[in-house]
């Protein structure tokens, strides 16, 4: 907008000279700038010289070994622990079926709130709710109320229709776990792909309209294209969210074996019980690098949502 | 696509009104099977003991689960200290996290500094980092400074968790501020802060309010964190939550009671907050 030449040179400023406009229009940014540097960056750098040590807790051994620097010996063993494998494995299947699962059926309410009907506003606020929930209220839910044997909700039904019960979470934990997470995070994937549907103009649809194309054909040939950095959207920051899954496994299965993912590996292989801080410090800074290709893909989608916005 | 197929697809005019009346019942449907486990578990807490393990309604509904539920026997942790714990932690993270972000995102947003998309981007990358890549160093760290156990921990951790979204949401809001409001400030010699109380607070106003209610939310749910950090009595919301669930004994009408009590606060704030919350859910990206 008023983006002048002289604004940029201004911007640029003396670097080095405190008091030079760059550094004034800097001051603002840097409380922020350093309070997650400090909070979110330091352990980082922490935990990979940890990761290259055999740190173990002292008090959890007979004869503690005294901590040293082993290199990458913590990285070597990892592709040896199956458990590891395993774990990575149902980390790459909890996370692609639940962010697919939630992406389509998301897709699909998006239409149906899409259109007027009577209570819209209504069923928008019923179907966002889920999402609102505390993870952890969620899984109970579902745990105690739905899938239970004992008490729950699915089985009555089941026994019902004259089928026979099915003990869910301990003979289908990543289906029940993933389950939870699909009816969490589809109201996500709704509202996303909502945004996307009511920003098509809606003269390009009248034009198709016009010209006879039927409705299943204006949606895959003018619809399904511009909703397309919508749902990649929707699908990279759900994958960033439901990769780090926690609390539905702590409350509904505690691990185990189907049911355990990377971050809940770490976890029981550190403060959850492990206490082998070192193995447990490379596991997390794989996680990590698994994080950084994800995102990676995330930010090239999210920027490319901001390549028609022009510097202020 | 059959011939039958294609015909159903385009639509004549008396066609149209029924098939927008099926959508609109079809959206009733889901809606309501989509809520059903929630409105399940309202109904629960209202049950007695016994109803609400056989799934049945012989007894009546009532309020006393719920007065159970807020009468908790002593070493454990109770609702009112777990219900201030959260006040605490979410009121004071959300205030400290705003007083950060609205200069933050004037930065970025009305007079950004050089490279600014640089600095919006290493904000957002900070949310990919998994946390249990740094818990233990911060578990370490809280350990040696005596923070285990205290609101201060959780307090430090959240700012942490929702700062870069703050500064995404806010600057996405500071940018429908109008260019000649701002600049009529500076020409008078306004400063920075009055600039912000003056000018763009009040336009940006809505916006702000939703991206506290973000922080708000994402606070109030947090449960890693409180769990690791911040055990026993000093706990919040989501662990008072789960000692609800007991190994003797029935519970589910009192964890259903205990459920809608710790969700209810966020749930309304949602609800209130919806038409704007996709701006923050999405980085900022859509409106």
């Amino acid at each position: 907008m008023t983006a002048t030449a002289a604004d940029a040179t201004l911007a640029r400023g003396k670097v080095g000279d405190p008091f030079s406009s760059a550094w004034r229009r800097r001051l603002p940014l840097l409380p922020a700038l350093l309070y997650v540097v400090a909070v979110t960056q330091l352990p980082f750098l922490v935990s990979i010289y940890y990761s290259l040590t055999n740190l173990k807790d002292k008090t959890q051994s007979l004869i503690p070994e005294p901590t040293k620097f082993v290199g990458f010996e913590n990285y070597r063993r990892i592709f040896s622990d199956p458990f590891f494998r395993q774990a990575m494995w149902t980390s790459v299947k909890m996370t692609v079926l639940s962010v697919v699962l939630s992406l389509i059926i998301g897709t699909l309410f998006a239409i149906l709130l899409d259109r007027k009907f009577f209570g819209q506003g209504f069923i928008r606020t019923l179907l966002i709710t889920p999402f609102l929930l505390m993870p952890v209220v969620a899984a109970l839910i579902w745990k105690q109320q739905m899938f239970s044997s004992l008490f729950g909700v699915l089985n009555k039904v089941l026994n019902f229709l004259g089928f026979n019960s099915v003990a869910f979470i301990s003979d289908h934990p990543l289906s029940s776990i993933v389950t939870v997470l699909v009816w969490q995070w589809t109201p996500f994937m709704m509202l996303i792909v909502l945004a996307g549907l009511q920003s098509q103009p809606s003269d390009v649809l009248e034009a198709a309209n016009v010209d006879g194309a039927n409705g299943f054909g204006i949606f895959r040939q003018l619809t399904l294209p511009h909703l397309r950095p919508y749902l990649e959207l929707g699908a990279l920051l759900g994958a960033i969210f439901i990769v780090q899954a926690f609390d539905a496994i702590d409350v509904m299965t505690g691990g185990g074996p189907g049911s355990t993912n990377i971050p809940y590996y770490v976890y029981q292989e550190s403060i959850g019980g492990g206490f082998r801080y070192g193995s447990a410090s490379a596991y997390a800074i794989v996680v990590v690098i698994f994080s950084i290709i994800i995102a990676t893909f995330a930010l090239r989608v999210l920027s490319s949502l901001f390549k028609d916005e022009e510097p202020a | 696509m059959t011939d039958e197929q294609r015909r159903g697809t385009k639509l004549g005019v008396g066609e149209r009104r029924t098939v927008v009346a099926g959508i609109g019942a079809l959206a009733w449907v889901v809606g309501l099977l989509w809520i059903f486990p929630v409105a399940w578990t309202v109904l629960t807490s209202f049950k007695t003991e016994e109803d609400a393990s056989a799934q049945t309604l012989h007894q009546g509904l009532s309020f006393g689960r719920y007065s159970d539920v807020s009468h908790s026997t002593t070493g454990t942790l109770s609702l009112q200290s777990a219900f201030t714990n959260s006040l605490v932690v979410v009121a004071v993270s959300t205030v400290i996290v705003l007083l950060l972000a609205l200069p933050a995102a004037y930065a970025l947003a009305i007079r950004p500094v050089h490279k600014w998309r640089d600095v919006l981007f290493f904000f957002i990358s900070t949310k990919f980092l998994p946390v249990v890549a740094s818990i233990f160093p911060i578990y370490v760290y809280a350990q040696k400074w005596n923070l285990i156990g205290t609101r201060t921990v959780l307090i430090i951790l959240y700012i942490a968790i929702n700062l870069p979204l703050a500064v995404w949401m806010l600057r996405s809001f500071f940018r429908e501020v109008p260019r000649e409001l701002i600049e009529a400030a500076e020409i008078d010699g306004t400063n920075l802060f009055n600039q912000l109380r003056s000018v763009i607070l009040p336009i940006a106003a809505p916006g702000i309010a939703a991206t506290a209610l973000l922080c708000v939310i994402f606070a109030w749910n947090e449960y890693f964190y409180a769990l690791q950090l911040n055990f026993a009595n000093g706990s919040t919301m989501p662990q008072w939550v789960t000692s609800n669930v007991s190994t003797r004994g029935n519970f589910l009408a009192k964890l259903s009671a205990a459920s809608t009590i710790a969700c209810l606060p966020v749930v309304l704030a949602g609800w209130a907050a919806q038409k704007r919350m996709i701006r923050g859910l999405s980085m900022g990206a859509l409106k």
